[in-house]
């Protein structure tokens, strides 16, 4: 009676994940939410494009990418600051973040030049 | 010299073969009032001041030949220039001579003791005169000053001695040097040595010795050997050997010998044993130039001319025709002037028609016709012509002869004067037959046709039969005629034409189209053709280029190897002209978004990065890692300037900069951003590491 049981394992799922993610580290949570701010702007942008059209197409394709490509790096970044992965031990993350910052520089660079 | 020498040899030549293609009979026309109008062009000034005391002299004797009436403004600036010239303290002889000249064509004002003054600078100068233009302008100027003050005179050893010395500088072949130092010998020269002995003669108080007068003579006698001569009887001298410094033109030259001449005619009594035919000859040279193209060259033909009139015994008397085209539909006669060569009407004497010339034939009719006299308007005129003259153009050979036999003492005429005269009249054409011939059977009937009327003839034939054309052609006297063009032409419609010549016999004009062997020659082409004759002839004053009618042709087909007919012309304007206006069509722009969508969706991405901030602010995030020391501090916040720097570039670089600029600034904000991130990642890493092992 009352909620199914697949709604309650869903429930208990969420309920699970979020008591997890919690536990996650400040500076983590702020890429993630940095990743989610790109990921919404890719999505209106492409929202927009659906309704008028594709005509400047290399403008479309450079928004786009740009947020997508921010995204990325910002998960690149994520990973390599992120003091559980092993593999980045000896990485230190003043330079993993110098390196998101010329990565993203450069992107952004040819992002302007396709914008037209 | 050689160079020269052949070059001027080479220009001889060309000259004298130009003089042979020239016709043996020419037309003079003496002095008239395009002469008048071209001095006035020429010697005009606003202010009445020529250029120099030589210019005025030339355009005021100018004036006083042709008869023009001297502006006063000229007048007064000429003396003015005289007055000057005579009183300045150190005038050359040449500059003397030219004043004084002019001052003998104007009266002007000039006290007694200016020219007492000049007098004895002249008769110094005139006894250290070596060179010839020193003894010319001396002399010159001794024999105008006499005109002022008879008590100017030369005795009888200066004379001679004066004489010898001009003497010294002549040459065996009557021309003279200019002084001892130059080789060359001139015409020129001659002419102004000839002018100063003259003016010696007029100036010595005694007798010049007859030995002088007749070793000058013999001079003159040998200068005119060497006169040059063109084909149209023009006597003309020209300096042979000369170099391009002193050249002086056949036209200069030639005057500077005439006025030599007439000067030295003027002081003997006797006259000088020139032939006629030179005297003339030399008054047909500078009448054959026309009008002059400059003031210098009209100077010296007028004042030639002027001096040639007034050799007595020799003025030449020229037979000048107004017109020598006469068309017999208009009843025009041919009308001849007597003048002399200034244009000035000589009276009592007749013009007679001795004989008329077919053109090419050398003999001709002997007529001996007596002109009547015009008195209203000074012309002799042929009433009529002799019978047997038909049109066409002949020559007819006048000869004027004097009432009184002392006045043709006076004047020289060169014996008869030929001109070609040009008949004109309207040629009739009747009888024009046309037919088509089969070609077995010798006659059809042929078609009379009008060839006056275009298109009255429409024919038809094919490649077996003939074509006959012909007609009947006579001049006014019912002569028959030959005309010099009788064309008949052949149109085909696409614009092939086809030209025969159309062939005469004794009576009538005929021509035979044999289509059969044309058939090639008309390129195989069947259809309407044109038919056009053209008869023309310079006597003909009712040339004609008609169209006759049309023909059509039957032809066979062009074989395989065939000619293909000539291309045609292509019209100009259809080729070379304007093409149609192209009108372009653009692609049509691409729809865009309606600008309140386009802002609408651009507020909707900035709310992902506001939602951002908040959060960001929700989770807690906060400066407390931003570095302390005050080294640090600068360093990190140079960072974010630098970050910042740099996006603004990338806004700037969309809105306005090109790539290259761009690359070049963000080398520079890289450098510095990499130095400065450096410094304060590394701070940031130090403080991170020392604050681990200090926890740890």
């Amino acid at each position: 009676m009352g909620r199914s049981t697949t709604a309650k394992d869903a429930e208990a799922l969420v309920h699970s994940l979020r008591s997890a993610y919690s536990a996650t580290p400040t500076n983590l949570k702020i890429i993630d939410f940095y990743i989610a701010f790109a990921v919404v702007t890719a999505l209106i942008q492409v929202v927009y494009m659906a309704i008028v059209g594709s005509f400047p197409f290399n403008s479309f394709l450079s928004g786009v990418l740009s947020c997508v490509g921010t995204a990325v790096l910002a998960v690149c970044l994520r990973i390599q600051v992120n003091k559980e992965n092993k593999e980045f031990k000896d990485l230190p993350p003043e330079r993993a973040f110098a390196d998101f910052v010329l990565c993203n520089l450069v992107l952004h660079l040819v992002i302007i030049n396709f914008l037209g | 010299m050689e160079a020269f020498m052949e070059r001027n040899l080479g220009l001889f030549f060309i000259v004298a073969l130009c003089a042979l293609a020239w016709a043996t009979e020419s037309i003079f026309h003496p002095v008239s009032e395009q002469h008048r109008s071209a001095a006035l062009e020429f010697f005009s000034s606003a202010d009445g001041h020529f250029g120099s005391l030589e210019e005025t002299y030339e355009a005021l004797r100018t004036f006083q030949v042709l008869g023009i009436e001297k502006d006063a403004k000229i007048q007064t600036s000429a003396c003015a220039s005289v007055i000057e010239t005579l009183k300045s303290p150190t005038p050359g002889t040449k500059q003397i001579f030219h004043a004084l000249i002019t001052n003998s064509l104007l009266t002007c004002d000039i006290g007694h003791e200016a020219f007492q003054g000049i007098q004895s600078g002249l008769t110094d100068s005139l006894n250290d005169a070596t060179a010839l233009l020193d003894f010319y302008y001396a002399i010159g100027s001794l024999v105008l000053l006499k005109g002022q003050t008879p008590e100017v005179s030369l005795n009888e050893g200066d004379a001679n001695r004066i004489v010898q010395s001009i003497k010294t500088l002549s040459q065996s072949d009557g021309r003279w040097r200019l002084n001892s130092n130059n080789p060359e010998s001139r015409f020129d020269a001659a002419g102004m040595a000839i002018e100063a002995i003259a003016g010696v003669i007029s100036l010595s108080t005694s007798e010049i010795n007859q030995n002088v007068i007749d070793a000058l003579k013999n001079d003159i006698v040998k200068l005119f050997d060497g006169i040059q001569r063109y084909d149209d009887g023009a006597y003309y001298f020209e300096e042979k050997l000369v170099d391009a410094h002193g050249y002086q033109g056949p036209l200069s030259v030639s005057a500077a010998v005439v006025r030599g001449i007439a000067a030295f005619a003027a002081v003997t009594p006797e006259s000088l044993h020139l032939s006629d035919e030179k005297i003339v000859g030399l008054a047909k040279y500078f009448l054959g130039i026309g009008v002059p193209g400059s003031a210098k060259d009209l100077y010296n033909q007028i004042d030639a001319l002027a001096c040639i009139n007034n050799l007595k015994g020799s003025i030449p008397l020229l037979l000048s025709f107004p017109a020598t085209v006469i068309s017999s539909t208009k009843n025009n006669q041919v009308k001849v002037k007597a003048t002399n060569v200034l244009g000035s009407v000589i009276p009592n004497l007749s013009v007679k028609l001795m004989q008329i010339f077919t053109k090419g034939s050398k003999d001709g009719s002997v007529i001996d016709q007596k002109l009547k006299y015009d008195h209203e308007n000074e012309v002799h005129v042929l009433e009529t012509l002799p019978e047997s003259i038909d049109i066409g153009s002949y020559i007819f050979s006048f000869e004027a002869v004097f009432y009184d036999p002392e006045q043709k003492k006076n004047y020289a005429t060169g014996g008869r004067t030929k001109v070609p005269i040009y008949i004109t009249g309207v040629v009739s054409i009747d009888n024009a037959e046309i037919a088509i011939l089969d070609s077995d059977s010798g006659s059809s009937e042929s078609i009379k046709f009008d060839i006056n009327r275009e298109n009255t003839v429409s024919l038809s034939a094919n490649h077996l039969q003939k074509m006959k054309l012909s007609f009947h052609l006579s001049t006014p006297s019912q002569n028959s005629f030959k005309p010099k063009q009788a064309f008949l032409k052949l149109t085909h419609e696409s614009g092939v034409e086809h030209i025969f010549l159309v062939g005469s016999s004794v009576k009538k004009f005929e021509i035979v189209l044999d289509f059969l062997g044309l058939v090639e020659k008309l390129f195989y082409l069947s259809g309407k053709y044109s038919i056009h004759l053209t008869l023309g002839d310079s006597a003909m004053e009712n040339s004609f280029l008609r169209t006759l009618g049309y023909i059509e042709l039957d032809l066979p087909d062009a074989p395989e190897k065939a000619p293909r007919p000539p291309p045609q012309r292509v019209d100009v304007y259809s080729r070379y002209g304007p093409k149609p206006e192209i009108a372009h069509i653009f692609r049509a722009p691409e729809k865009t978004a309606p600008t309140w969508l386009s802002n609408t969706f651009l507020a909707l991405v900035i709310i992902p990065f506001i939602g951002f901030i908040v959060l960001l602010f929700g989770l807690g995030a906060n400066f407390k890692g931003f570095p302390k020391t005050t080294a640090s501090a600068a360093f990190a916040l140079l960072f974010h300037i630098g970050i910042a720097a740099a996006l603004l570039l990338y806004v700037a670089f969309w809105i306005k900069l090109d790539l290259f600029t761009t690359l070049k600034a963000l080398g520079l904000i890289g450098a510095f951003l990499l130095v400065v991130g450096h410094k304060t990642l590394a701070y940031l890493a130090a403080a991170s590491s020392s604050s681990k092992l200090k926890s740890s």
